[in-house]
């Protein structure tokens, strides 16, 4: 089906794709800012969002068009790397882009509504304009194939964040400290990952990461790149929110607006964490043995500790957001540890994680969102009763909830069965135990949601019958679609995730 | 068009028809299409070709085998699909959408589990069990209610996990999923899987769940769990584990210990509780004797087990329903009021305690028999001692501090009709089963469901390698030696009560019955319920601060004000990013 698509969209289209996706969305930004009119924003916002989706399809079909996944390396301005800027597609990357593009794209549908109650007029065209910013710099990280380039998508995407959160001021004045924390902490990571950028540049000379992986090899025992590994995982691992550099993302989640929270649930701690796999895996590799050792004793133990403190913060948060926030954060943790095995297996497991948990946060917040703009609350008790209020609203809540606790038949429960088959194969079952008791939390925190939802009575019984706007309910239930088609066969998510691990492995050892 | 019909699994159909149930406002209609849905689910069941897989699917890459019928799964569903009817009839007088659908969807996961033919498809029902049932206690609407269906929820879904974890194991061992039974321990997976089954099965120290939310579940929901969760662990078990000498000994624990609850025990519900603990025992011993006589006797024991057990969680329902309390201080001389009721009770407390005529007499012995045969000598003493726990505790405790004894003034109307008919067939089952053969009923049609007989044997039968024979259980030899057992009990409660040495308001006296052939019985039970009654509230305060203080730590930590929480944010986290940093760089220079 995807590759019938080569053959649909023009060639001029399918040859600067990679181009295009980053371009359409960055050329559009200022026009957008430019608009009067909120409404006309919106539409050219989807139009941008979608263009880039439809690239990122064509992307993966070309991709998947030669058996094993084929490279495609687009120079920018017809400077060849490594001296000019690459674009540098392959199988993981196609698959963060489509993930990037896709919930870009729901969000940009869904967020007129959303917006139109939480932004003042005024602002609404220079909202659209930031979130298009913000759409290019992830589209961005993940496109490219040069680390200086790299850093720079990472900090335009990171100061558009910025503005969207502090934007949330409008709704909850909190929001301005959690923008101003998210800015010094997210600019101490950005620092971090620069400062090894130039260690490795000083070390090699180069910046292009497929160069930068042939020429690492001569320098293996420079104390610099180890320096420079050391920032960039840590620079890095701050934007992920890994364990125990989380802090910046509860406030940041809880207060910015909630097409915003949405957003950068779905998408930016995941781009964040393709990046450092790209790192781990394709720029350096398993033979460097100090990357070993940090797997071992840093991202393992920090992923399970994530895991599990963070889910118990989860299970004692009365605020809806703060607590899928918290719960984001344990999910960054399964993921880093199934990345921490180091094995095909294991990175796949983390890789369908993370396309999983980017669906089903994604559509748990959209829901909240949805409560949000109708019943105006974020608190459990503003969501008591509100199965009987807002059914299918609800109802697309809770088989997002089942899905994250891993009930079987959901998403959820494909990439935790993924996660503990490849935790197994490595006989670390000290690990699996650790994922099955972080699920066991993940049932009480997300029971006492729903038990609020389904089984008490509504708080205020005069707001009866009101479900979320159509502009909402049709993402969501998009999304849940999505996450359902893939606990239920799924196979091609699963292929997904395994051919962009077999890439990495394959390539690179 | 049959060849579909033969292909359903009459659990999934239940499940469905539950789940649409939920949603049907017509109360008539409803309870039409939940009586409706057993009977056409017998037909099926009844109708499925033995041995051979009926529907499979594929999903996640796994083959699953969602319907496979052979004599062992059979006896369980068929006494499931019963029990589902019987409770659809006793439902009737309410009019709960979400109370009865569920009763109907965990009944139906129950069966499909029984039916299914792999371990995935056995765990995903093994879940909706545990998802669905929960409602059965929530709908009693209290708080302590609640929190007991959140513990009983967790520790289902724990043992939903734990098998999950295994069917991993086994998966990555050998990547067959199929039902074939575990030869020792020390395959990959067997321990986390028979973990799992045990804590369905109630095993000792795994079992506070089963006392703990049964007798807080609503009048029909008790009735409902008491049938399908622990039986079905029972057939997992048999199916999974035969043979397992472990099992022996844990059954006869089993049997033993919950007799000293019972006795001091005040809700008569609890009562029942602890008395089904007791029943698994004799399950689980025979299913770890694993001849097929053993087998045999696990299954039929199962079988009237549920039929019975049923009847007695009725009754009680009956008194809950009617009077509004079953504590047995409260309680005494309803045979005025509710004479149906007493007479089904009786019947009920008659089969458990396996008077001859009834049918947990011809269950029973099969297994009794086993354990003799075995020259388990000990084992059959702790059976026989627990025979004589049950007689005390559920034949004599339950219905004579309810229906006789001190008469406690409560004026009430006899159940309603629906609850009359359910009671009442029920109780036509028990003794139907347990009659000599004389014209086509009797014991002969449930020995002709057994999973080993000569004519049909399921796989688990061939395991020990001993042969199949017919079983006799009105041999003069059997009949005697229960007669002796129970006449001396029943003598020996008529002589106290006789003489006044009977203190009818203080439950916690009624010891066991036997202790005129086995004083230091007696003196055992005795003491133990001295010991409990001190100990127990004493562990119980002990156990609540425990919790208490851990739930006061985790909450100073993690809650939104706590530890974890406070303090400037950037400034700490800036620190961790330093010490991050410094970590890794260590830890790469130094391993």
């Amino acid at each position: 089906m995807i590759d019938a698509l080569l053959a649909m969209v023009p060639a001029v289209l399918v040859a600067h794709a990679p181009a295009l996706l980053v371009v359409a969305p960055m050329l559009l930004a200022p026009i957008v800012a430019m608009l009067p009119n909120g409404r006309v924003a919106w539409w050219l916002t989807m139009l941008a969002t979608g263009f880039s989706l439809l690239m990122a399809l064509v992307l993966l079909a070309q991709v998947r068009s030669v058996e094993g996944g084929a490279i495609l390396s687009y120079a920018m301005g017809g400077w060849a790397p490594p001296a000019g800027i690459e674009f540098r597609i392959d199988s993981l990357n196609s698959m963060v882009l489509l993930l990037v593009t896709g919930m870009g794209f729901l969000a940009s549908v869904f967020g007129w509504t959303s917006i139109r109650a939480e932004i003042t007029s005024a602002k609404t065209s220079m909202f659209f304009s930031a979130y298009l910013v913000c759409f290019t710099g992830l589209c961005g990280v993940a496109a490219t194939g040069d680390a200086f380039n790299l850093f720079v998508f990472l900090e335009i995407s990171s100061i558009a964040t910025y503005v969207l959160v502090a934007l949330g001021a409008g709704r909850d004045r909190r929001a301005l400290p959690a923008a101003s924390n998210y800015l010094l902490m997210g600019t101490i990571g950005a620092s971090f990952f620069v400062v090894g950028v130039g260690f490795l540049y000083a070390a090699t000379g180069t910046l292009n990461m497929a160069e930068l992986s042939v020429r690492l090899d001569a320098v293996r025992d420079n104390k610099a790149v180890l320096a420079g590994y050391a920032f960039i995982f840590v620079g890095l691992g701050l934007k992920a929110a890994m364990f125990p550099l989380h802090q910046w993302l509860p406030n940041a989640y809880a207060y910015s607006p909630s097409f915003v929270t949405m957003f950068l649930a779905a998408t930016a701690t995941k781009v964040a964490i393709y990046a450092l796999i790209r790192f781990l895996f394709t720029v350096f590799g398993l033979e460097f043995a100090f990357e070993g050792s940090s797997l071992i004793w840093i991202l393992m133990p920090m992923g399970i500790a994530a895991m599990i403190a963070c889910s118990f913060q989860a299970v004692f948060q009365t605020d809806i957001r703060r607590m899928l926030a918290y719960s984001s954060v344990a999910q960054v943790g399964y993921i880093l540890l199934g990345v921490s095995l180091g094995t095909a297996a294991g990175v796949s497991a983390g890789l369908l994680h993370l396309v999983n948990h980017g669906v089903i946060k994604g559509a748990l917040f959209m829901a909240v969102a949805g409560v949000v703009l109708v019943y105006q609350g974020t608190s459990l008790n503003d969501f008591r009763g509100l199965g009987r209020s807002a059914p299918w609203t609800m109802t697309a809540f809770g088989i997002s909830a089942l899905s994250l606790i891993g009930v079987p038949l959901t998403a959820g429960f494909q990439s935790k069965f993924a996660l503990v088959t490849a935790l197994l194969e490595q006989g670390w079952w000290w690990a699996a135990a650790a994922v099955v008791f972080s699920s066991v939390l993940a049932v009480v925190y997300m029971g006492r949601i729903l038990e609020a939802v389904f089984f008490q009575a509504p708080i205020n019984p005069n707001k009866r019958q009101k479900e979320a706007p159509l502009t909402i309910l049709v993402p969501l239930w998009v999304l849940v679609a999505i996450s359902l088609w893939i606990g239920l066969g799924g196979s091609f998510v699963i292929g997904l995730a395994d051919g962009a691990a077999a890439s990495l492995f394959g390539g690179g050892t | 068009m049959m060849s579909f019909l033969s292909s359903v699994n009459p659990g999934i159909l239940l499940v469905v028809v539950g789940l649409i149930a939920v949603l049907l406002p017509w109360q008539r209609a409803r309870q039409f299409a939940l009586a409706a849905a057993p009977i056409l689910g017998l037909v099926l069941l009844v109708s499925a070709e033995r041995g051979v897989d009926l529907a499979s699917a594929q999903v996640l890459g796994l083959d699953l085998v969602l319907f496979r019928v052979d004599s062992l799964s059979f006896i369980f569903a068929l006494a499931f699909l019963i029990a589902a009817f019987l409770n659809a009839i006793y439902a009737m007088h309410t009019d709960d959408a979400l109370q009865d659908g569920m009763a109907m969807a965990y009944a139906g996961a129950g069966i499909a589990a029984t039916l299914a033919g792999d371990l995935m498809t056995l765990f995903i029902f093994w879940e909706i069990t545990a998802v669905s049932s929960v409602f059965l206690i929530l709908r009693a609407g209290t708080k302590a209610a609640y929190q007991a269906a959140m513990r009983y929820l967790v520790v289902q879904v724990l043992s939903g996990v734990l098998l999950l974890n295994g069917l991993v194991y086994v998966y990555g061992a050998g990547g067959d999923l199929s039902l074939t039974a575990f030869t020792s321990f020390s395959e990959p997976g067997a321990m986390l899987i028979f973990i799992a089954f045990a804590i369905k099965a109630a095993f000792p120290f795994l079992h506070n769940w089963l006392q703990d939310a049964y007798p807080k579940a609503t009048v029909v929901g008790a009735v409902v769990l008491s049938a399908f969760t622990t039986k079905l662990a029972v057939y997992a078990f048999a199916r999974m584990f035969p043979g397992f000498e472990i099992l022996i000994w844990i059954g006869a624990v089993m049997t033993v210990f919950p007799v000293f609850f019972a006795v001091i025990e005040n809700d008569l519900r609890k009562v029942l509780s602890y008395s089904l603990n007791n029943q698994l025992g004799f399950m689980i011993c025979a299913i770890g004797i694993g001849t097929p006589l053993a087998i045999n006797g696990a299954a039929g024991h199962a079988f009237a087990h549920i039929i019975y057990k049923g009847l007695l969680f009725m009754s009680m329902g009956a008194v809950l329903y009617r009077v509004g309390t079953t504590k047995a201080s409260e309680l005494g001389g309803l045979y005025k009021s509710m004479p149906w009721t007493t007479v089904f009770c009786l019947i009920g407390a008659m089969s458990i305690s396996a008077f001859p005529l009834f049918s947990g007499f011809v269950a029973k012995s099969m297994t009794m028999s086993a354990v003799g045969s075995g020259g388990y000598t000990v084992v059959w003493l702790m059976l026989l001692f627990a025979s004589a726990g049950v007689l005390e505790h559920s034949g004599i405790k339950i219905p004579y501090f309810t229906f006789f004894g001190h008469d406690a003034g409560h004026r009430v109307k006899e159940a309603p009709f629906n609850m009359l008919v359910a009671m009442g067939l029920a109780a036509f089952i028990c003794i139907a089963i347990g009659l000599p053969m004389i014209g086509g009923l009797g014991y002969g049609w449930l020995y002709s469901l057994l999973p080993c007989t000569a004519a049909a044997a399921a796989d688990v039968c061939l395991s020990s390698g001993e042969p199949i024979k017919v079983y006799q259980p009105y041999t003069l030899d059997h009949v005697i030696t229960q007669l002796q057992l129970l006449v001396l009990a029943i003598l020996a409660f008529m002589t106290l009560k006789r003489f006044g040495l009977y203190p009818p308001e203080k439950p916690g006296t009624i010891l066991d019955s036997d202790w005129i052939y086995r004083k230091p019985g007696f003196g055992l039970a005795r003491w133990s319920a001295e010991v409990w009654t001190k100990l127990g509230p004493a562990l119980t305060r002990l156990s609540g601060v425990l919790a208490q203080r851990t739930f006061d730590r985790l909450e100073a930590a993690f809650s939104p004000r706590g530890a974890l929480a406070r303090g400037g944010l950037t400034t700490t986290m800036s620190v961790w990013a330093a010490v991050l940093l410094g970590l890794v760089m260590l830890i790469m220079l130094v391993v």
